[in-house]
């Protein structure tokens, strides 16, 4: 539903059926919604068998980059006699995301369920969930529902019954935007500093204490029981356009828009019906001007660009952008768009872990000639700098951050050069002090 | 053994390497520098600082040199434009808050942004309409300050302390343009292994309160040696300047000491420069010495040894090179000898990641060389002998006041080869100038049985000789038929011929790293064969 809204005709809740229920929330109430079925059926499968099905979804990563999540455990060592983790990614920083949030605030226990079907698919036994550390209240009815399952014998040293150990760890994060990084995060669940690590080695070689490990996000997780329960081929037929992208999509709607919020669409749901329909459009007198479709991290769309999208992963790529996150930023024409994205990159300066050195430096810099432009002290060099900047930080560095710095800031300067020269030629009042 | 090997094409060049180096190491091999910060290669590799990317043929993007292994096949570019583009882009990131104080830098001349910006960086700055940033200098501990404003957060320092010390106190604190390296505020950077980090500085961020501002780096000579602090025998560079000696820094020598030196050896310099050296041999004339020259100097010296009766004492420091306590030693062959090393102890500082390397507690180079030319630890041993003595020769060991006590109860007559005349050495019969370890060429064996040669880094004060010269004149005797060696290898040969387990390296064997030596009945199944001196 388009929690905390009634839930929409257009919608398809699967995951977010329950949300705004208190009663789902106890290990009880989720049972008599059929809750926990899953985890007991596959008690009695091989763990290659859940694979299996979870290919057969076509389940892609919720986090971002959509990796397909059946493959993804299958990556895992067989039998190599190594511990193996399995990490639940709930740090969810992405500016403009708040899927996961509800997920854990309104079902726990199917987040948890879906934790421990994967964690017997991959041969864990242990499961570590990294809550984002701003999340004091998703922290409190996950542990809550974590004493609540394990009391009750759905985790802990013999998960129903069936002679495996699957035990549910929390782990709080202290605020910062790269340990939702996954290899950071596994640096962070260690006790270090949440540094990226090169990859290779990956994960699932050597991941979280060096031990094999797979790192999904909530969303991922919290559909695996549905999968389960209903078949794979359910799933995969979730689709209304490309059959790479299947089931269903918590979008998480946020800026200049009626109704904000979270929405669950089927894949290939066009964004025009998401914004217009089931948002309720612009305010009065209001017409759209961009979308960040995929959490700050992807290039900004023109409104034309949003109108024409269809929202799954390869459509949204189509349009320019990425899916990544499904935290959609919507701004009208209302928004200084110079300033919108200062704000991004000065997220990124603030937020850049300081290994790289295109990163450390380039988002300080790039943040700093932003600064310079909204005080009307641009010059027409600037854009050329930009430019040289982005490039000098795309796809050179550890991790993404430094590109999704660029992102916006290239597809910016593509899209509302005008806007900038506004300011640069002294057309527009300066909004910003002078740095 | 057999190893994999891989062929890779590296800016044309085909080098072929182990299976699973690095496309930096591999560069390496094929004699192609690829600009890097924080890579090392006594440390782990982090791959941060971006400057090593190198464009690989179908890779999608620029990859890593430091941490990408080389594959079969593979072309990798370093010199293409998208690499270098690279390196251009991430030198200007690192400049923008560069204080750019090279003519007050101690890193100057040496420094690796200085030389990679002169090589390939931008000629001027886009960065020019903001302030650079600015933090104060920083005191880590007893010899290391930090520059904040010179830090490219390359992390060697705080990699070192963490994964080689074993001492984590170095961190990155704070993110983004921000970051700095940090120190926990209860403690020091006072680990023994701790100056090391001012060398893994590529910048002069990290710098040696001993050597600041001491010298420019291109003012510097510089001279393979060895360290002469401990019996580990770590590979060094002794910097000097205007024949003094500045600093004392770690040469690379894998098998010993990676690329590491302790503190305390790094430290032990200061009694290479003293001034009240014995500059010309003395000869005791009634209640004064008398200067004089090396002929009249010598023909005393044969004069004392053919005259002993009874037995004599070597008293002698572990400083002195093998060839100088060999032949001191063989130089006393006709005469009953006992001969005895001093060996001053101390702590034992391992470095905690590197086998085998430590701060050993005998803190003198040539114990094991000394051994393996008939000299003794028991320093007591060799005293009580004095009693019976009919000579004694100091070869420059440091007399405590029971020393001396004990030399002047004897009736031996006493020579001293030193570089320092002790005002209570009075009775020596005669006074010999020698030069100390950085005044001569020679060699140490190490505990491990590692003969390493050391250079010559500064001139001898006045008319000092090696004690390898002194007591080779005194075997080879007067006269134009006489044959004494002219050279620390030629001095290395006549030890041989003596002592086989010498016989079968010579200096050019030696090199630049040492060699092992192995007990005679090893070593002549050898690749080398034995080469006796013809003197």
């Amino acid at each position: 539903m388009g929690y905390p809204h009634p839930s929409h005709p257009k919608e398809n809740p699967v995951l977010s059926k329950h949300f705004g229920d208190p009663e789902a929330r106890t290990y009880d109430g989720w049972v008599k919604r059929g809750g926990y079925e899953g985890l007991k059926k596959i008690l009695r499968l091989t763990p290659e068998a859940v694979i299996e099905e979870i290919k057969t979804s076509g389940l892609r990563g919720r986090g971002g980059a959509g990796f397909p999540t059946g493959l993804k455990w299958s990556l895992m060592p067989k039998a190599d006699g190594r511990p193996h983790y399995l990490v639940c990614n709930a740090d969810e920083s992405e500016p403009g995301t708040f899927k996961d949030r509800e997920i854990m605030r309104w079902t726990p226990h199917g987040l948890l369920e879906g934790c421990a079907i994967a964690a017997y698919a991959i041969g864990a036994e242990r499961c570590y969930i990294y809550i984002r550390g701003e999340f004091t209240d998703p922290y409190k009815i996950m542990d809550q529902a974590v004493e609540e399952a394990t009391a009750r014998g759905a985790l802990g040293d013999n998960a129903f019954g069936s002679g495996k150990r699957i035990e549910v760890i929390l782990h709080r994060g202290a605020g910062a935007y790269i340990c939702g990084e996954e290899t950071a995060m596994l640096n962070s669940i260690e006790g270090k500093r949440g540094n990226p690590r090169i990859k290779p080695p990956y994960p699932a070689q050597a991941g979280l204490f060096g031990m094999p490990t797979t790192i999904n996000n909530v969303e991922t997780l919290a559909v695996v029981p549905h999968v389960v329960m209903r078949g794979g081929e359910w799933y995969k037929g979730l689709s209304l356009s490309n059959p790479k992208s299947t089931g269903t999509k918590l979008i998480s709607v946020c800026g200049h828009i009626q109704r904000p919020g979270n929405y669950e669409v089927t894949m290939g749901t066009p964004m025009k019906e998401l914004i217009y329909d089931m948002c309720g459009g612009m305010r009065p007198g209001r017409t759209l001007k961009a979308v960040i479709p995929g959490g700050s991290s992807v290039p900004i769309m023109s409104a034309a660009e949003a109108e024409d999208c269809l929202l799954d992963y390869e459509g949204v790529v189509a349009k320019g952008s990425m899916l990544g996150s499904a935290g959609m930023i919507v701004m009208d024409d209302t928004t200084d768009m110079v300033y919108q994205i200062w704000r991004l990159a000065r997220f990124y300066a603030h937020e850049s872990c300081a290994q790289c050195t295109q990163c450390r430096e380039g988002t300080a810099w790039t943040t700093r000639i932003l600064e310079r432009i909204l005080a009307g002290k641009g010059k027409q060099e600037h854009f050329q700098l930009l430019l040289d900047l982005s490039d000098n930080m795309t796809g050179k560095t550890i991790c993404v951050l430094s590109d999704s710095c660029a992102a916006p800031i290239v597809s910016g300067i593509q899209k509302f050069r005008h806007e900038f020269e506004a300011y640069i030629q002294g057309a527009r009042e300066p909004a910003l002090a002078a740095v | 053994m057999t190893e994999e090997l891989v062929t890779v094409t590296i800016d044309g060049l085909q080098v072929s390497v182990p299976k699973g180096t690095t496309i930096i190491e591999a560069a390496k091999q094929a004699g192609i520098l690829v600009p890097h910060y924080c890579y090392h290669p006594s440390l782990p590799s982090p791959a941060v600082c971006r400057m090593c990317l190198v464009e690989v043929e179908k890779a999608p993007k620029l990859m890593p040199a430091c941490v990408t292994a080389v594959a079969e096949g593979q072309v990798v570019r370093v010199d293409s434009e998208k690499a270098k583009k690279a390196r251009e882009g991430v030198l200007e990131l690192l400049l923008i808050n560069h204080p750019l104080d090279c003519p007050i830098c101690d890193q100057a001349g040496e420094c690796e942004l200085q030389d990679y910006v002169f090589q390939e960086g931008r000629a001027g700055t886009r960065y020019s309409e903001y302030a650079k940033r600015f933090s104060p200098v920083e005191d880590f501990g007893p010899d290391v300050l930090y520059v904040p404003n010179r830090c490219i957060l390359c992390t060697r320092c705080v990699r070192f302390m963490e994964d080689v010390a074993e001492d984590p106190v170095l961190n990155v604190s704070d993110r983004g343009d921000r970051a700095y390296i940090g120190i926990s505020s209860e403690q020091l950077l006072d680990h023994p292994w701790a100056g090391n980090v001012v060398d893994l500085c590529p910048v002069g961020s990290l710098i040696s309160k001993d050597f600041l501002h001491k010298a420019r780096a291109w003012d510097l000579d510089k001279t393979a040696s060895v360290c002469p602090g401990c019996t580990q025998g770590c590979n060094i560079t002794i910097d000097t300047r205007d024949d003094i000696v500045v600093r004392l820094r770690p040469r690379p020598n894998l098998e010993v000491n990676r690329h590491f030196m302790c503190d305390y050896g790094r430290m032990n310099y200061r009694w290479l420069n003293r001034g009240d050296r014995i500059e010309a041999p003395l000869v005791r004339d009634g209640g004064h010495h008398v200067a004089t020259d090396w002929d009249t100097a010598l023909d005393r010296l044969g004069q004392l040894i053919r005259g002993t009766s009874g037995s004599a004492v070597i008293l002698a420091t572990g400083r002195a090179s093998t060839e100088s306590l060999g032949l001191v030693r063989r130089m006393l062959d006709r005469i009953s000898v006992t001969a005895v090393v001093q060996v001053p102890s101390g702590e034992e500082a391992p470095l905690a990641a590197v086998p085998n390397l430590a701060l050993r507690a005998e803190r003198t180079p040539n114990v094991t060389g000394a051994e393996l030319v008939g000299y003794g630890s028991d320093w007591t041993a060799g005293l009580l002998e004095l009693a019976s003595a009919g000579l004694v020769i100091v070869l420059d060991a440091e007399l405590s006041q029971s020393d001396l006590d004990f030399i002047a109860q004897s009736p031996a007559s006493v020579v001293l080869l030193g570089t320092i005349f002790p005002e209570e050495l009075r009775n020596a019969d005669l006074v010999l100038p020698i030069t100390t370890m950085a005044e001569e060429n020679g060699s140490y064996v190490n505990r491990d049985r590692r003969i390493q040669r050391y250079n010559q880094a500064k001139s001898q004060p006045g008319m000092a000789r090696p004690a390898w010269w002194v007591a080779g004149e005194a075997i080879a005797g007067p006269g134009p038929s006489a044959s004494a060696p002219a050279t620390a290898a030629e001095a290395f040969e006549l030890l041989g011929e003596r002592w086989p387990v010498f016989a079968a390296t010579s200096y050019d064997d030696m090199g630049f790293t040492g060699r092992v030596l192995m007990e005679p009945a090893i070593a002549s199944g050898g690749s080398k064969s034995a080469r006796v001196g013809t003197l």
